[in-house]
C-alpha cells in the first residue's frame, strides 16, 4: 500500500507520508526529561508574568500555549490535561519559562508539613456547605 | 478558562488521593464530587526517566503511558482540593510516591466482593504514614459485610476510620471526604498531644 506513495528509494521503506506525525513526547523538549529548576508539583500553581510582546522567537508553540493558558493561575495537572501534554513534558517546558522569568510558580506546602488546623476546619466547613 | 477564576489570586491547593482496586469506583467517586468534568493527565515513562546514562539494556526500553484521572473541588474562596485517582497497576508505585508527596490524605475504596484488591493500597499508606480511611463502596445497596468485618479483614489500626458509601452519590462521596479531613485533624491533635507529653 504505502509503496504507492513512496516516490523512490528502497532505503526509506520504514517511513512514508502516511505515517503522520510521528513525534515522541519528549521530542518537543529536546529529549530533556527533567526541568532545569524546581519540582513543579501536580498541584503547584503557575501564572504567566506580564511580558512584552512580541514573545521571544526561540519559544516553541508549546511554550506559547502554556503562556496563553496561564494568564489565570492554573495547576500543573490541569495545564497538562488542558494542553494534552504529558506531565513530564509540561514540567520541562515550565522549567524553561521559569528560567526566563516568564512565569511565576507557587509550590504547595512542603511534603511533611501538615496543614494548619484552621485550613482543615475551613475544608470541612466548605465541604459541608457544598 | 474556568468559571470562578476571574482574579489572579493563587488558591491554596490540597491533594487527596483516591485509591483502591480496579473497579472499586475510584473514577466514579472523583466524578461524583468534582466541580469539573474529571480531567486526565498522563505521564510518559521511558527508560530515560530512571535517571541513568547507562546504555546497557536500551534494547529493552519501552515507553508506557500512565493516565491519572483527577477532579477539583473549590471550598470557600481560596482553597482548592484536587482528587487524584491512583493508577491501578502495582508497577506504577513510583507514581504513587509523587502523588502521595504532600498529600493531605487518602481514601481507599473497598469493594467487599473483592476486598483483597485494596490490600496493596492499605499497605502503601500505612508504610508511608499517609493518613487514610477505608470507604466501603456499596454498589446498588449491596453490602456483603459491615464496617467492622472490613476492619477485621483488613487488619486496620483502630484509629483508621471505615465508612460505608455509594461512590455514585455526590453527598455520600462528600461525606467520605469530610470523614477523611476530620481524621487528618484528629491525627494532628493526637500527634501534638504525644509531643507535649514527651513520648
Amino acid at each position: 500500500m504505502w509503496r504507492d506513495n513512496e516516490p523512490t528509494g528502497p532505503d526509506h521503506d520504514w517511513l512514508d507520508r502516511d505515517a503522520g506525525p510521528v513525534v515522541r513526547p519528549y521530542a518537543m523538549t529536546g529529549g530533556r526529561v527533567r526541568p532545569t529548576s524546581a519540582a513543579f508539583d501536580l498541584v503547584a500553581f503557575v501564572v504567566a508574568r506580564p511580558v512584552a510582546e512580541p514573545l521571544p522567537v526561540h519559544l516553541q508553540p508549546e511554550h506559547r500555549a502554556i503562556l496563553a493558558a496561564t494568564r489565570q493561575p492554573i495547576s500543573v495537572a490541569e495545564l497538562s490535561a488542558h494542553l494534552d501534554l504529558a506531565l513530564g513534558v509540561v514540567r520541562v517546558l515550565l522549567g524553561d519559562l521559569l528560567a526566563e522569568g516568564m512565569i511565576s510558580l507557587h509550590e504547595p506546602r512542603g511534603a511533611d508539613e501538615a496543614p494548619d488546623e484552621h485550613v482543615l476546619k475551613a475544608v470541612v466547613n466548605g465541604l459541608r456547605a457544598l | 478558562m474556568d468559571s470562578g477564576r476571574s482574579d489572579r489570586k493563587v488558591p491554596l491547593a490540597l491533594k487527596i488521593l483516591v485509591a483502591g482496586g480496579f473497579g472499586a469506583g475510584k473514577t466514579t467517586l472523583v466524578g461524583a464530587v468534582s466541580e469539573i468534568r474529571p480531567l486526565q493527565t498522563e505521564e510518559v515513562l521511558t527508560g530515560v526517566s530512571v535517571g541513568t546514562d547507562d546504555t546497557a539494556g536500551v534494547e529493552a526500553k519501552a515507553t508506557t503511558t500512565v493516565a491519572m484521572d483527577f477532579g477539583r473541588i473549590t471550598v470557600g474562596s481560596d482553597i482548592v482540593l484536587y482528587l487524584f485517582g491512583t493508577p491501578g497497576q502495582d508497577r506504577f508505585w513510583f507514581l504513587w510516591d509523587e502523588l502521595a508527596q504532600g498529600a493531605l490524605g487518602a481514601v481507599v475504596l473497598a469493594d467487599t466482593r473483592r476486598l483483597a484488591d485494596c490490600f496493596p493500597s492499605v499497605d502503601y499508606f500505612e508504610r508511608r504514614g499517609t493518613p487514610f480511611l477505608v470507604a466501603v463502596n456499596c454498589f446498588n445497596g449491596e453490602q456483603l459485610f459491615g464496617a467492622d468485618a472490613v476492619r477485621t479483614a483488613l487488619d486496620l489500626d483502630p484509629d483508621v476510620p471505615v465508612v460505608l458509601c455509594d461512590a455514585r452519590d455526590r453527598r455520600s462521596s462528600k461525606d467520605v471526604l469530610i470523614a477523611l479531613v476530620e481524621h487528618v485533624m484528629e491525627r494532628a491533635v493526637r500527634r501534638t498531644a504525644r509531643v507535649a507529653s514527651g513520648q
